[in-house]
């Protein structure tokens, strides 16, 4: 196959190609390199560690199927790692189809370590105002989210009791996949009442954050499905982000191919004829 | 191997395969797809909206408690909510710039104080740094790397003066330190669409036909 072939090349064939170095891996399961935690998924993890047992966290799952592959795996293990120290989770989403996302991590954890909804975690549900949300908070959360995501009134609620604002939280740990997320939770809660705070994001999203991981206004950062498989490796917990990455590493290495042999191509061709 | 025979699951993976069928060429089948998940996704969110916010932090709080003490502030925010809807007639259209007004009154207000104080301050603050560590030679390199291309870019942005000789040269440098800020995003934009299609066959292999457990 020529360079020139290559110009010309139907791109239903490089679709066909990512799609079976996909399936492939995921279907026989083979394994092609360990994963190494980055310092920002340490400072992820180490963010939580660090916290004394029982701490009250406030866990925000603001994304919705739509970018599920990335987030849905390091929201399930930092509410792993979160249950697994016994820290209480007032959970929340300003992603309307958040909270059912974040039902589904918050029961299949618990049952995992037999904690109970309303004494050990509480989904707050979902409210729209995006920043107006974030603000109000600070004033009054009761006020905010009036109910749970159940309807019941959050006075009734025995992990809310006593949680009046961001005061009586050690640390936001937010999964995000864009707005309103991580940059807003930074802007408005860590930039104003510093509370501490560490993202999972989209890998789309992860470049515009690494100012703020570089300054410390977050502790620590997961970057897409990558960063999700180091966190879980890191609480030895090896779960969908893991499986994922073989096929996510060999679809990356194609493509890289296929930029440089498109490149090559290019440049193959008569000057006049490239523009 | 065991086929799900949940038929909400059946037709999430029949609805994935109908717009991944786009792949091959546009067709009848994705369009039905695309349109089902516009008006699907428009109806949940407006019903989920009505009640999460509008029941429990408007509506109840005003109308609901009789013969408690009801919060007649919240008059405010219905009345400006209800202006909203003057749009759809001509001759009161004019009531809902009242409450665009305050949407646009308070959005920005609010938004301004927390980026001037994490995008800005917080952002200068973090770019002023030892550019020689004693003893750790690559924290130094990063450093100086660090403020090196911070400057540049700037000065790839700077408009003021032609960008000839000295100037030109370092805006030049900037362009480099995008480049290499444009690639680690495209890069990071690959892992993103890729591990959406992961997630997808991890659907379809494990919860529809059960080939695999993840």
């Amino acid at each position: 196959m020529s360079l020139a072939s290559i110009a010309s090349l139907d791109r239903r064939w490089i679709f066909l190609a990512v799609g079976l170095l996909v399936i492939l891996p995921l279907a026989f399961g083979f394994h092609i390199a360990p994963v190494e935690p980055s310092p920002r998924s340490r400072g992820f993890y180490d963010a939580i560690e660090k916290l004394p047992e029982g701490s009250t966290v406030l866990l925000a799952g603001d994304y919705d199927p739509s970018t599920i592959a990335e987030n849905y795996p390091m929201h399930l293990a930092a509410a792993r790692h979160l249950m697994r120290r016994n820290m209480k989770i007032i959970a929340l989403a300003l992603y309307p189809a958040g909270p059912p996302l974040t039902d589904q991590v918050l029961h299949l954890v618990g049952e995992e370590f037999h904690k109970k909804e309303g004494i050990d975690y509480v989904n707050l549900g979902y409210k729209t105002g995006n920043e107006l949300v974030m603000s109000s908070m600070g004033s009054s959360i009761p006020r905010t989210f009036p109910v749970d995501r159940r309807g019941i009134a959050v006075t009734q609620i025995p992990v809310m009791k006593g949680i009046q604002n961001y005061e009586q939280f050690a640390l936001l740990v937010n999964v995000s996949a864009g707005f309103p997320g991580t940059k807003e939770w930074v802007q408005q809660v860590v930039s104003r009442y510093h509370l501490p705070m560490v993202a999972g994001v989209t890998a789309v999203s992860a470049p515009e954050y690494y100012p703020y991981l570089q300054t410390g206004q977050l502790h620590g950062l997961l970057g897409g499905m990558a960063g999700a498989a180091e966190y879980e490796a890191l609480i030895e917990r090896p779960a969908l982000a893991m499986r994922g990455m073989d096929a996510q590493s060999l679809a990356h290495v194609f493509i890289a191919l296929m930029i440089l042999l498109g490149n090559l191509a290019f440049l193959g061709k008569q000057p006049a004829r490239r523009a | 191997m065991t086929p799900s025979h949940d038929i909400g699951i059946w037709i999430a993976a029949l609805l994935t395969l109908g717009i991944f069928s786009f792949l091959y060429r546009d067709n009848p089948v994705y369009k039905f797809c695309e349109h089902l998940f516009v008006g699907v996704s428009a109806g949940y969110y407006v019903v989920l909206t009505y009640f999460s916010s509008m029941k429990p932090n408007l509506l109840t709080p005003l109308f609901g408690h009789f013969g408690e003490g009801r919060n007649f502030l919240l008059i405010i925010p219905f009345v400006l909510s209800l202006f909203l809807f003057s749009r759809f007639f001509p001759r009161g259209d004019w009531l809902s710039r009242w409450s665009i007004a305050t949407i646009l009154g308070v959005y920005p207000a609010l938004r301004i104080t927390g980026f001037g104080q994490s995008d800005l301050v917080q952002q200068v603050g973090g770019s002023i740094l030892p550019l020689w560590v004693a003893g750790d030679p690559l924290t130094s390199l990063n450093n100086t790397l660090l403020v090196a291309g911070l400057l540049a870019t700037l000065v790839f942005f700077f408009f003021s003066k032609e960008h000839v000789g000295a100037v030109g040269g370092i805006a030049k440098v900037g362009v480099y330190f995008l480049m290499v800020s444009f690639g680690a995003s495209y890069g990071y934009t690959v892992m993103a669409r890729v591990s959406l299609l992961v997630g997808r066959v991890m659907f379809l292999l494990d919860n529809w036909l059960g080939l695999v457990r993840f």
